[in-house]
């Protein structure tokens, strides 16, 4: 039996399971954080890994949240001569049956233009949209700025 | 026509010869010359910037001497690289413990324009105490960089705004100022430390 997202999502709200949401098809969120922001004017940063439990490829098409208008999914790329630049992925591609880590030093969720402060805490809800039209919901705790993994 | 043709092709080939000739002196000698590619960062001793640190102070490279320093470049407006290395640098220093006070720990930033004295002590507040910010004019933040051989470039971002591409790894020198060697963004936590208490103990070769 296939549980929608919808369902999946209240039933893990009920329950008050760790952060972790299954959705979108077979891909399951999990170690999403995020580090606090000094204001609005500086952009965010979130990470999270994404599990595909499922026998097909799936692909990230898009963000969205309230807390910020523009998130982007970033790469961080480091040339031969040790400068680092960022470039804004259009899509992400999570094989089959494969892990894709947004973490520090690589992959990221950028979040331009906030809409208020990231406050240490707090959490906001993020929504992930996939190529299948499917998308599903995870609430991101906004650890420290200094942070350096979920568990911070 | 033939013979036309060829010719155009040839004008047009000349032409791009030339442009290329043209862009490529602008990239070598001309104004985007860019002697720092390849080059480790000149001792201390030979640097000449100014900058002014995140409580208002005069700084110098005269200002590390005498402690091993730990130099790296970027700005309060960088999500990721910045904060991660911030957030490493917090923890080596933090594994240090005391010995973290015989270090200069700085930050000096790629983007004079947004970060000020202010912004700076507000940001450095947010991680390892020991951690200064450095901030000047353009010009002044121009010379720190052709003196560490740093990179830096200003991108304008779609949706507004812009962000740096730099030079992301940290510099360490020793107490007399001499470049030891460098933590690279992507190198593993563990080879940090080794690499710190290495800078630290040239100092104590220089005191002996």
């Amino acid at each position: 039996m296939r549980i929608s997202a919808g369902a999946t999502l209240a039933l893990a709200l009920l329950t008050a399971a760790p952060p972790a949401f299954a959705g979108g098809e077979d891909v399951v969120v999990e170690d999403a954080w995020s580090r606090a922001s000094i204001g609005t004017s500086r952009p965010g940063a979130a990470y999270m890994t994404l599990r595909n439990t499922g026998d097909e490829p799936v692909v990230v098409t898009g963000l969205s949240t309230d807390l910020a208008m523009m998130p982007m999914i970033h790469a961080t790329a480091t040339d031969e001569q040790g400068v680092s630049r960022m470039t804004h992925m259009e899509e992400l591609e999570i094989p089959a049956g494969e892990v894709v880590a947004l973490a520090p030093g690589g992959l990221h969720l950028m979040l331009m233009d906030l809409q208020r402060p990231m406050v240490e805490g707090e959490s906001f809800s993020l929504t992930v949209d996939f190529s299948d039209g499917e998308s599903i919901s995870v609430e991101v705790p906004i650890r420290g700025m200094a942070a350096r993994g979920p568990a911070d | 026509m033939q013979r036309r043709r060829f010719l155009i092709y040839g004008v047009a080939g000349i032409g791009a010869i030339a442009a290329t000739l043209g862009i490529g002196w602008w990239q070598v000698d001309g104004p985007g010359a860019d002697a720092q590619v390849g080059k480790r960062p000149l001792p201390l001793s030979e640097m000449s910037f100014r900058l002014t640190d995140h409580e208002g102070k005069p700084v110098g490279p005269q200002t590390l001497l005498g402690r091993a320093s730990l130099i790296f470049f970027g700005f309060t407006y960088c999500p990721e690289v910045c904060p991660t290395t911030l957030s490493d640098i917090s923890v080596w220093l933090d594994w240090l413990g005391e010995d973290a006070t015989d270090l200069n720990v700085v930050l000096i930033t790629v983007d004079p324009e947004r970060d000020t004295v202010e912004a700076l002590a507000e940001y450095v507040g947010y991680f390892h105490p020991a951690i200064r910010g450095w901030t000047g004019t353009t010009l002044q933040v121009d010379q720190a960089t052709r003196d560490f051989r740093v990179r830096y470039e200003k991108m304008p971002m779609e949706g507004g705004g812009y962000t740096m591409n730099h030079t992301s790894g940290v510099f360490l020198f020793d107490a007399d100022g001499r470049h030891v060697s460098i933590i690279d963004y992507h190198e593993p936590r563990e080879f940090a430390l080794p690499k710190i208490r290495r800078a630290m103990d040239e100092e104590t070769k220089g005191a002996t």
